[in-house]
């Protein structure tokens, strides 16, 4: 069952995503049933768990992604600020303030500044001036800009790994969104650019939610305020993050795999 | 036995490996030999009636003498309208295809009917043409006509090359931009076409070849015998380097030798002038690719 905090601003904040009893299949395989949990405001929301546990399925619920996979269907609810999501009549709004970064980086086959000036040119901005802030603001918040600076015009595909996915966090701020989630980013990064990185989800935190999926127990420690483990399309714990590591858990298979007894 | 001395096995191995890449490049060279042959005859016994006179006067004489002018302007015509017509049907066809057609039966259907309509003879083209455009639209016979037949011949090979090169471009760049709210029409507007022309060129490449070198689709069509004047619009009638050919080989006696040869010279030439423009344009777009 979900554990709130004694203390602490995460269990006062306002509802950001509220998820009641979602289900979600391919097909007839289950990737994920039964889920209920609330994310908080200005909370890093960690999701860890092995493959296959469902965790990539859930991002892409919350992003209604299900609409480009005829074969991805969707049960129960989620809410976007008090909002439900399937009832949301303009899902490119909902999608612009969702920021998403995937495993491995995502440079698309434009400049480093048409990869970050993308997400506002696709509302329709077009003044050069403005562009140029959002760009320099964007990409000196994801720990790049000093790296790139002078060469905004080489192409984004053509930077290092670690360069790539802090230019598609930058592309994921240009849409100044209210949730961030980011799926095992550091998945393709060296450590040193992965802490870079987590420093910044540190800064960003007071400006929007995230939901952050990892295999890494230890970052979710860092990071996370409070942590669901997802096993095989189910949701075991949602709990505050040290709890997990106090052993203060009520699924004796959570304990195991945070301690990394799993088999 | 030392380290590095060959096993009998590995003996094997290495002489058939020589066999082969003897036996593969040997193919190779068989097949540019043809083309060479060709171009060389053609150059050889061609070169005598080349002249800017052959290009650019009217033919006189029963067509034994005087130049091909109305034929090489007819050709152009033709390929020029029948481009117009297919380039835009078969790319937003593709397009549709790739991008936004679900994948049922329906969708499996029209694929399959477009590799089918790639393998019908040019000859039921040509009666398909008569019929469609000459007789029901009441085109006539006239450039329109054949360039729409031949447009319709050519319409698979656009596809299915614009087809391949939209799926070439990564998926995770559509779901990228799709994650930030993009619509599919901005992610192909934005993403998807500008890492596709290079392929999708070198579809109208092939089409260009194919579409100036037809003659079925275009006897019944719009395309004459002889003309004594020039086409004045795409309603009008007009003489077109292949068939032209066709006649001063088989047609007209007394003809000249060199004449069909400086006619096939001409029109090989035209091809690869037009091809050499569209590959010019494709590595010009290829130095800019992006991944």
């Amino acid at each position: 069952m979900v554990r709130e905090s004694n203390s602490g601003v995460v269990s006062r904040a306002p509802v950001k995503i509220g998820v009641d009893n979602l289900s979600i299949y391919y097909g007839s395989e289950t990737a994920l049933e039964g889920v209920s949990f609330d994310i908080r405001e200005h909370e890093i929301f960690g999701i860890i768990g092995p493959a296959n546990a469902g965790k990539t399925s859930f991002l892409k619920a919350i992003n209604r992604m299900d609409m480009f996979n005829s074969n991805m269907r969707v049960e129960g609810n989620i809410s976007f600020s008090g909002h439900d999501i399937r009832k949301v009549r303009n899902v490119y709004g909902l999608r612009r303030r969702i920021g998403v970064v995937f495993p491995l980086p995502v440079g698309l086959p434009l400049s480093v500044y048409d990869n970050v000036a993308l997400a506002p040119r696709l509302t329709g901005l077009k003044d050069k001036a403005e562009l140029n802030v959002i760009v320099e603001r964007c990409l000196t918040r994801a720990a790049l800009w000093d790296e790139v600076k002078d060469r905004l015009n080489s192409l984004g595909s053509m930077l290092s790994g670690g360069q790539q996915q802090r230019l598609t966090i930058a592309r994921a701020l240009s849409q100044e969104p209210e949730l961030l989630m980011l799926d095992e980013f550091s998945i393709a990064v060296d450590p040193v650019t992965t802490m870079r990185i987590e420093d910044v989800l540190k800064e960003l935190k007071s400006e929007m939610t995230i939901i952050l999926v990892t295999n890494l127990v230890q970052q979710a420690r860092r990071l996370a305020d409070r942590t669901a483990f997802f096993l095989e399309g189910k949701c075991l714990d949602v709990c505050i993050t040290e709890d997990l590591f106090t052993g203060e858990v009520s699924d004796q298979r959570t304990r195991d795999y945070v301690e990394g007894r799993f088999g | 036995m030392s380290m590095f001395e060959a096993t009998q096995n590995n003996r094997k191995n290495l002489g058939r490996q020589k066999i082969f890449r003897y036996l593969l490049g040997g193919m190779t060279a068989m097949l540019i030999l043809p083309v060479i042959l060709i171009m060389a005859t053609l150059i050889y016994k061609g070169a005598p009636v080349m002249s800017l006179d052959f290009l650019f006067t009217n033919p006189t004489n029963g067509m034994t003498e005087g130049g091909i002018f109305p034929a090489l302007l007819g050709t152009i015509l033709l390929v020029i309208v029948a481009l117009l017509a297919s380039v835009p049907l078969g790319v937003a066809a593709a397009i549709y295809l790739s991008e936004y057609a679900p994948d049922n039966w329906f969708t499996r259907a029209i694929n399959l009917a477009i590799i089918n309509l790639a393998g019908v003879p040019s000859i039921v083209h040509a009666l398909f043409g008569l019929g469609a455009f000459v007789l029901f639209f009441r085109f006539g016979t006239s450039i329109l006509a054949a360039s729409l037949t031949l447009a319709i011949m050519t319409l698979p090979v656009v596809i299915v090359a614009t087809r391949e090169s939209l799926q070439a471009v990564p998926m995770a760049f559509r779901e990228a931009c799709w994650n930030m709210g993009a619509t599919r029409w901005q992610t192909i507007r934005r993403i998807v076409l500008p890492n596709a022309v290079t392929g999708i060129l070198t579809g109208v490449i092939l089409e260009v070849s194919r579409t100036a070198g037809e003659t079925a689709p275009i006897m019944f069509t719009g395309a004459v015998f002889f003309l004594p004047f020039l086409p004045q619009g795409v309603f009008d009638q007009t003489m077109a380097l292949s068939l032209h050919l066709f006649v001063v080989s088989t047609q007209v006696p007394e003809m000249p030798e060199a004449v069909p040869y400086g006619v096939a010279l001409v029109l090989i030439c035209l091809v690869l002038l037009m091809n050499s423009v569209s590959i010019a344009l494709r590595m010009y777009l290829r130095g800019k690719k992006k991944w």
